[in-house]
C-alpha cells in the first residue's frame, strides 16, 4: 500500500516535472517569437524608411551648396520658382473661394445627385494627371467643346498661365474639399442650431460659428491643396506647354533642366523638397492642434 | 401662452401632439429615448418643420400649416438649452452670453451691463475669460441658461438640462434652475428623464410614448405615473 503510494508520488513529481519544462519550452518559444516578430517589424520599417529617404538624402549629397545658391541666380530657376509660386497661391484662392461652399453644402445637405456630385469632385484624386491635361484640352483647347466657342471671341485659354491655373485647380481642388467637408462634418449641428435660436442667420452662423470651428481643417486642407499646385506636373504640361516664364512651373523646369544643366534642376528639387517638408509639419501641427482641441 | 398642434413623420412613427402651457408655467416632458421628445422641442424652435398643424407664441403665428407660415428659429424669440448646452468652444463664457446682444446690434456698453449682471447672478463673472470648452458641466450649464435667458426670450426650451451633471450638483441645479425659471415668466418646456425634475420644477407634466401624449397631468400627479406605466423604465 505505502509503496503504491510512493510510486504514485514519484509519477506525479515526474509529471509536474515535465510539465514545468514544457511550460519553460513555450515560455522561451514565445518570447523568442515576440523577438522575431519586432526584429522583423524593425528591419521592414528601415527598409521602407531608407527608401524614402536615401533619394532625398542623395539630392542633397549631389547638389553642393554653393552649386545650389549659385543655380538659384538663373533666369529659368527664378522664373519656375516665381511662376510656381504665384500659379499656386492663385490656385489654392480659387479652391479655397470656390470650395469651401461646395464643402459645407456637401457636409450638410442631402440634394438629388449628391453622391454624383461628390464622385466627381473625389475624381482627380484618382485620375492621371495626364489624362486631366488631355481632357482639359479637349474641352478648352482651341478645338475643344468650350474652347472653341471662347476661340471665336478671341479668348484662348490653352497653353497660357490661365492654364496652369486651370489645370492646378482640376487637381488640388479635391484636397481641399475632401478635408474641409470632414471638417464641417465634424462640427456639431448643435452649435449651429444655438446660433440660429439666438437670432443668427444661416450666413452669420457660418462666419461666427462654423468656420472658426472648422478653421485649422480648412488651413491643412489649402496647404495640402497648395502643395499638390506645387507639385503639378502632367495636367499643366499636357495643357498649357512648357514656355519659360509663362507656363514653365518648377516641376517642369526640373524636367527640362534634367537634359541640360542638371545643377539647377537639384537645386529646383530641393526647393521644392524643402517646401514638401514645411507642408507636412504644418498639417501636422494644424492636426494635432485639432485633436487637442477636440 | 403657448399653443401646439402639429403633426410630423417620423422614422418609426407619426409625432402628434396638441398642448398648450401658460406663461409662468413649466411643462415637463417625460418619456423613454426615441419617442419624439427632443424633435417636438426642435419643432416648436423652428429647427425643425412639422408636416401639418399650427404653433402659436403669444397669439403670434410661429408656423402654419395652412397659411404656409413658417417663421424662420431666429425670428422665433426663443431660449433653448441644448441636452449638450452647445457652447461655442472657440469662444470665451463672456462672448457665448454675449452672442445673441452683439446679433441684436446692442451698444458695446450695455452689452458689458448686461452680460455683468447674468454671469454675476450664474456665479461665472470669475471665470468670463475661460473658453468654454474649459469649464466644468455645471458651469456650461449655467452658462447656457445664461445665454439663452440673456436675448429675454418668449419661450423657454430645456433638453435633459442636468443630465451632464453629477447626481449631487443635480439638486443644486435643481433649485437654482426652478427659480430662475419662475423669475421670467413664460412658457416654459423642459425634456427630463428624471421623475425629481418633474416633482421638483414642474407645473404640468406630459409622458410622451411612440409620438404620442399618453398622459397629461399636474406635476404632483406625476410620481403616481411609476405604479402604472412607468415612463423612465431604466431607473
Amino acid at each position: 500500500m505505502s509503496q503504491n503510494i510512493a510510486c504514485d508520488q514519484t509519477e506525479l513529481i515526474a509529471e509536474r516535472e515535465t510539465a514545468n519544462r514544457d511550460h519553460e519550452f513555450i515560455g522561451i518559444y514565445s518570447r523568442l517569437a515576440r523577438a522575431s516578430l519586432k526584429a522583423g517589424i524593425a528591419v521592414l520599417l528601415i527598409i521602407a524608411m531608407s527608401f524614402i529617404a536615401l533619394p532625398i538624402i542623395a539630392l542633397f549629397l549631389k547638389s553642393p551648396l554653393d552649386t545650389t545658391l549659385q543655380s538659384l541666380r538663373d533666369p529659368m530657376a527664378l522664373d519656375a520658382l516665381r511662376l510656381s509660386l504665384t500659379t499656386s497661391a492663385l490656385t489654392t484662392l480659387i479652391v479655397v473661394v470656390m470650395g469651401t461652399p461646395i464643402a459645407y453644402v456637401s457636409a450638410r445637405f442631402h440634394y438629388f445627385g449628391k453622391e454624383i456630385a461628390d464622385s466627381l469632385i473625389d475624381l482627380p484624386v484618382i485620375m492621371p494627371p495626364a489624362v486631366a491635361g488631355i481632357a482639359l484640352l479637349m474641352a478648352f483647347g482651341r478645338m475643344g467643346i468650350v474652347g472653341h466657342y471662347l476661340n471665336a471671341f478671341g479668348i484662348s485659354v490653352a497653353f497660357t498661365t490661365l492654364a496652369v491655373i486651370m489645370a492646378q485647380v482640376f487637381v488640388s481642388s479635391p484636397f481641399y474639399i475632401r478635408q474641409a467637408r470632414t471638417s464641417f462634418e465634424d462640427v456639431d449641428v448643435s452649435f449651429e442650431n444655438a446660433a440660429r435660436t439666438l437670432g443668427a442667420s444661416r450666413v452669420y452662423t457660418f462666419f461666427h460659428v462654423i468656420l472658426p470651428i472648422a478653421i485649422n481643417g480648412l488651413i491643412s486642407g489649402a496647404i495640402m491643396a497648395f502643395a499638390r499646385s506645387l507639385g503639378e506636373f502632367g495636367a499643366t504640361i499636357m495643357f498649357a506647354g512648357n514656355f519659360q516664364g509663362r507656363t514653365q512651373t518648377m516641376p517642369l523646369a526640373i524636367y527640362t533642366a534634367m537634359q541640360g544643366d542638371l545643377d539647377v534642376s537639384l537645386c529646383l528639387s530641393i526647393i521644392l523638397v524643402a517646401i514638401s517638408f514645411a507642408v507636412i509639419i504644418l498639417v501636422r501641427t494644424m492636426t494635432r492642434r485639432v485633436t487637442r482641441r477636440c | 401662452m403657448l399653443e401646439i398642434d402639429i403633426q410630423k413623420r417620423l422614422r418609426d412613427f407619426e409625432l402628434e401632439v396638441k398642448l398648450d402651457v401658460e406663461a409662468g408655467q413649466t411643462l415637463m416632458l417625460v418619456g423613454d429615448n426615441g419617442c419624439g421628445k427632443t424633435t417636438l422641442l426642435n419643432l416648436v424652435a423652428g429647427l425643425e418643420n412639422p408636416d401639418r398643424g399650427r404653433i402659436a407664441l403669444d397669439g403670434k403665428v410661429l408656423f402654419d400649416c395652412s397659411k404656409r407660415i413658417i417663421v424662420p428659429p431666429e425670428a422665433r424669440g426663443i431660449g433653448y438649452v441644448f441636452q449638450s448646452y452647445a457652447l461655442f468652444p472657440h469662444m470665451s463664457i463672456y462672448d457665448n452670453v454675449a452672442f445673441g446682444l452683439r446679433i441684436r446690434r446692442m451698444a458695446a456698453g450695455e452689452i458689458k451691463i448686461l452680460v455683468k449682471e447674468h454671469l454675476e447672478a450664474a456665479g461665472l463673472w470669475e471665470i468670463r475669460a475661460a473658453k468654454a470648452a474649459n469649464v466644468s458641466g455645471g458651469q456650461k450649464q449655467r452658462a447656457a441658461l445664461a445665454r439663452a435667458l440673456i436675448i429675454e426670450p418668449r419661450l423657454l426650451l430645456l433638453d435633459e438640462p442636468l443630465s451632464a451633471l453629477d447626481v449631487r450638483k443635480q439638486a443644486t441645479m435643481r433649485r437654482e434652475l426652478r427659480e430662475t425659471i419662475r423669475a421670467c415668466a413664460v412658457p416654459c418646456i423642459i425634456v427630463t428623464h428624471d421623475l425629481r425634475d418633474v416633482a421638483s420644477m414642474g407645473d404640468q407634466a406630459c409622458l410622451l410614448e411612440q409620438g404620442k401624449i399618453a398622459q397629461h397631468a399636474s406635476a404632483e400627479d406625476v410620481l403616481s405615473w411609476g405604479l402604472g406605466a412607468d415612463p423612465d423604465g431604466e431607473r
